[in-house]
Parts: C-alpha cells; sequence; structure tokens
C-alpha cells in the first residue's frame, strides 16, 4: 500500500491547452454556439414571417448588418467544421458488420460526404428556385 | 548499430523524503534501435539503481510500463529512441496517483475493472453434458476487438474527462464490459448496466477520442463506449416506452 | 450508482447531430447569401410563408429546428463543463431552457403562420 500518494492537478479550465489533441476537440465542441445562434437565427425568420411582411423586411434589413454578415460566415466554416468531425467518427459509433467482416470505415465516411453534398445541392437548389 | 546519447529527464518521487515530484536528468549512452525501456533500464543497472519503474515483457502485451513520455501516454517498450530528439521526458502515467518514481497507484482501475464484472456470465446454467458454447466466426467479430485489451492504462492517461471526473468508469472498463455484452455466449448484460449505463459510466465520455488514438492495441475503446451509448439509450426508450416488455 | 436519465438528451443530441451535419451548412450559405443582399428565393416573404404554411413544411421546419436546438444545448452543456463549469444541473436546466425556450416559439410561429 502507499504510504504517501502524490497527486498530480489537472487544471479543470485549462486542460484543453496542454495538447493540440484537446484543442481540436474544444473546437468541434464549440461549434454547437454558432449552431445554436444560426438556429435561432432561423427561429427569428420565422417570427418575422409570423409576424407579416412588414416585420420580415426589417428581419432582412437586420440580417443585412456588418456583424450579420461576419456571423454567418464565421458560421459556415464552423457548421461545415462540426459536419465533418461528425461524418469521420461515424463508422466507430456504428460499425456495419456485413457477414464475417466489418464494412471498411472509409467507405461509411464516403458516403456521408456523398449524401452530404447530395443533401445540400437539394436544400440550395430548393432555396434560391 | 547507430549510437547516440540521450538526456533522460525522468520525475522522481520518493514517499519517505520528498513532499514534491522533481525532474532527475541521466545522461544515457543509447543505441538508436533501443526503445525507452532500455534507456530506463541502463540508467537502473548502471547509473542510479534506486530508480523505481514497472515493466515485464518487453513486447507490448503485458501492459505493465505505461508511462507519459515527452507527455504522451505510451507503452516505454513501444517508444523508439529513434522517434524523439536527444532530450527526452518520462512522467508517471497521468491521472493516477504516484507511488514511487514511475510507479503509480492503479487501485481506483482495478477497482473500476472489477465492477463491469469481465468475465462470461451465461444466459442459463449448462450442465457439461450440453457440450462446448459453439460460436461462428461472425459472433466472434462482434467481440473480438475488444479483448485486445492489454490493461495499459494508457486510455485512462489520455481520457480528459477521467482527469477531471475521476469517479469516471473510463475507457478500457467500459470497452471490456462491452466485449462481455457481444458475445453470444453472455447473458450478463443487465448485471453490467448498473454500473455501465450509470452517470459515472458511459455517461461521462464526451467521446473525445483520445483513449483510441494512444491504445497500443488498436482496442478502439471510443467505439466501443458510443456503442455502449446507443445500446443503452434503445434500453432506455424501451423501458420508458414499453414497460411491459420483458427484457 | 444509479441509472442515469442522460440517454434521452443525447439520442437528441445525436439525432441533431447528423441532421446539423447534412442540412445546416447549406441553410447558413443561403442565409449568409440573405445578409449580403442576394436574398434566395425561398426567404422571401412569399415564399417563406408559403413554405411555413404548408402542414408538410411545418413538420420539416419544426424537425430540423427541434433537434438542432437540443443538439446544441446538450453539446454546450458538455462543453461547459470541459471549461470548468461544475454547475452541471444548473447548467442542465439553463441550457435545456434555452432549448425549450427556442422549442416553444417555433411552435407558436408556425401556429400563426
Amino acid at each position: 500500500m502507499s504510504c504517501k500518494p502524490y497527486i498530480r492537478e489537472t487544471s479543470k479550465t485549462t486542460w484543453y491547452l496542454e495538447h493540440p489533441r484537446y484543442k481540436r476537440y474544444m473546437a468541434r465542441e464549440v461549434t454547437c454556439i454558432f449552431i445554436l445562434i444560426f438556429t435561432f437565427e432561423l427561429v427569428c425568420a420565422l417570427g418575422a414571417v409570423a409576424n407579416g411582411p412588414e416585420a420580415y423586411a426589417a428581419f432582412l434589413a437586420k440580417l443585412h448588418s456588418p456583424l450579420s454578415i461576419l456571423f454567418n460566415l464565421v458560421a459556415l466554416v464552423v457548421t461545415v467544421y462540426h459536419s465533418v468531425t461528425w461524418f469521420n467518427v461515424t463508422p466507430q459509433a456504428m460499425p456495419v458488420q456485413i457477414g464475417e467482416e466489418f464494412v471498411p470505415g472509409q467507405y461509411i465516411v464516403g458516403a456521408h460526404y456523398g449524401i452530404w453534398a447530395v443533401v445540400s445541392l437539394v436544400v440550395l437548389i430548393l432555396g434560391v428556385w | 548499430m547507430s549510437e547516440r546519447q540521450i538526456e533522460l529527464e525522468v520525475l522522481r518521487y520518493d514517499p519517505e523524503k520528498d513532499s514534491a515530484p522533481r525532474f532527475q536528468t541521466y545522461s544515457v549512452p543509447c543505441l538508436n534501435e533501443w526503445v525507452v525501456l532500455d534507456a530506463l533500464n541502463y540508467v537502473k543497472e548502471n547509473l542510479d539503481t534506486t530508480l523505481s519503474y514497472r515493466w515485464s515483457c518487453h513486447m507490448a502485451v503485458c501492459g505493465s510500463c505505461g508511462m507519459m513520455i515527452n507527455g504522451e501516454p505510451k507503452l516505454a517498450c513501444k517508444a523508439f529512441i529513434h522517434e524523439y530528439s536527444d532530450k527526452i521526458r518520462v512522467e508517471p502515467l497521468a491521472h493516477f496517483p504516484i507511488e514511487r518514481d514511475l510507479v503509480t497507484v492503479i487501485e481506483d482501475f482495478i477497482g473500476k475493472l472489477s465492477s463491469v464484472k469481465p468475465y462470461l456470465i451465461p444466459k442459463d446454467d449448462q450442465p457439461i453434458s450440453a457440450g462446448e458454447f459453439k460460436q461462428t466466426p461472425a459472433e466472434l467479430i462482434k467481440f473480438k476487438q475488444y479483448t485486445l485489451c492489454i490493461n495499459c492504462m494508457l486510455c485512462y492517461a489520455a481520457c480528459p474527462q477521467y482527469g477531471l471526473v475521476p469517479e469516471f468508469v473510463g475507457p478500457a472498463a467500459i470497452a471490456l464490459a462491452h466485449r462481455y455484452n457481444q458475445d453470444s455466449r453472455d447473458g450478463g448484460r443487465d448485471a453490467r448496466q448498473e454500473v455501465v449505463a450509470s452517470n459515472e459510466g458511459v455517461w461521462e465520455c464526451s467521446f473525445v477520442g483520445a483513449c483510441s488514438e494512444v491504445c497500443p492495441k488498436h482496442v478502439d475503446p471510443a467505439g466501443a463506449l458510443q456503442q455502449v451509448k446507443v445500446a443503452s439509450t434503445i434500453d432506455w426508450y424501451k423501458e420508458h416506452l414499453m414497460p411491459w416488455v420483458k427484457k | 450508482m444509479a441509472k442515469s436519465n442522460k440517454p434521452i438528451f443525447w439520442s437528441l443530441f445525436a439525432a441533431g447531430g447528423t441532421v446539423t451535419a447534412f442540412v445546416t451548412p447549406a441553410l447558413v450559405l443561403l442565409l449568409l447569401f440573405a445578409s449580403l443582399g442576394l436574398v434566395p428565393s425561398l426567404f422571401t416573404y412569399e415564399h417563406l410563408h408559403d413554405f411555413a404554411h404548408n402542414w408538410l413544411g411545418k413538420l420539416i421546419i419544426f424537425g430540423v429546428i427541434l433537434v438542432s436546438l437540443w443538439h446544441a444545448a446538450h453539446r454546450l452543456r458538455v462543453t461547459l463543463h470541459d471549461f470548468g463549469v461544475r454547475a452541471d444541473t444548473v447548467v442542465a436546466y439553463a441550457v435545456y431552457g434555452i432549448a425549450g425556450l427556442g422549442t416553444l416559439m417555433t411552435l407558436v410561429y408556425l401556429l400563426r403562420i
């Protein structure tokens, strides 16, 4: 039995700065802040529609501000990072077994990227049609 | 065979003399083909017999020699000198209390390992006359990867959640529970869920994935834990939405 | 150790993570165009109103916003813990409260359109 074990403390607030792997993890995690704010952007759009054409015109005007432009630009990069990190880990969380073997991870990831491209195209086309 | 002079900066701690750990540097003539464990053995044999560390097989199967090498959890017998510059920092495995020098107190891990009931709990009692369990290759690969764990605890050193929340059952223990849950011969999943599906069990995991990155046997505990989350979630919905269904 | 109630939040997190991974970047791009003054036709008042007036449109809008909110809320709960905020119960009420508020707002707006 230990007579005097020494316990090394880890900082509860800055531990992620110690290693690039942890910094990448935190970068992935904070994407949620941007997704949350963006989703409320959509909710506000909906609210503006519910309140009529003048309210919606006012909403579009607020969207035209430099802050909104900056936010949406940054959100674009951030949400893409969320997508990439999400797809890359899918085979670990949901392995696909066919017979006596697992489907190689890259096929599952590749399929996700393919679907992402198609879905994005559909959303964009529906958006501008 | 090329020779290199390596400066080994080792964290020392003598519980009888020191109030806190301190670094001690040894100058070790190494061969470039050596591993860090060879350098440590050189120190112990020729420079400082008081240096304490665990090791055994020297071939990455026993899991004894886990330590922090330049801040990364590694097996000392698998950390090749040729991968490093001339200064190598060696510390005891992170997130465990230091017993002495590079020896850590591993009681917490051992306790957690036993708490997940890491043994076959057959569905029904079979008499010997019923014969052996039969298992197809397709049933085997469902859990084979998770049998490769050598209990080296590198994953606990890498896992930031274990560092922040010491109650966390942890990657290796939960991956081992998953190994048995996935085994077609086993019927003990419910017995393990009390520990595995608790807040300190799989739900403390936030899929950092560091555990799988450092695992020397490519067990992928992170994957195992996410699969446990999926299974536990399905359980939860069954329990709450279809309580009449008997497990 | 009691069994956790995390599964319900985690399942919403997982569903939301998947949905947002597939559709959100394209949606952000559309709104980026809108904020630059090039309003895509879907985001003109008439088209958005028609889309949200239709019951299928309501379902799609509600579904996407619901899982996006609860995905972000759960991840935010974990992230705040990672940043050192230890009061998990308070944080949980706060983040799920925000998600709940957004859900309610969406419901009310959709019912009024």
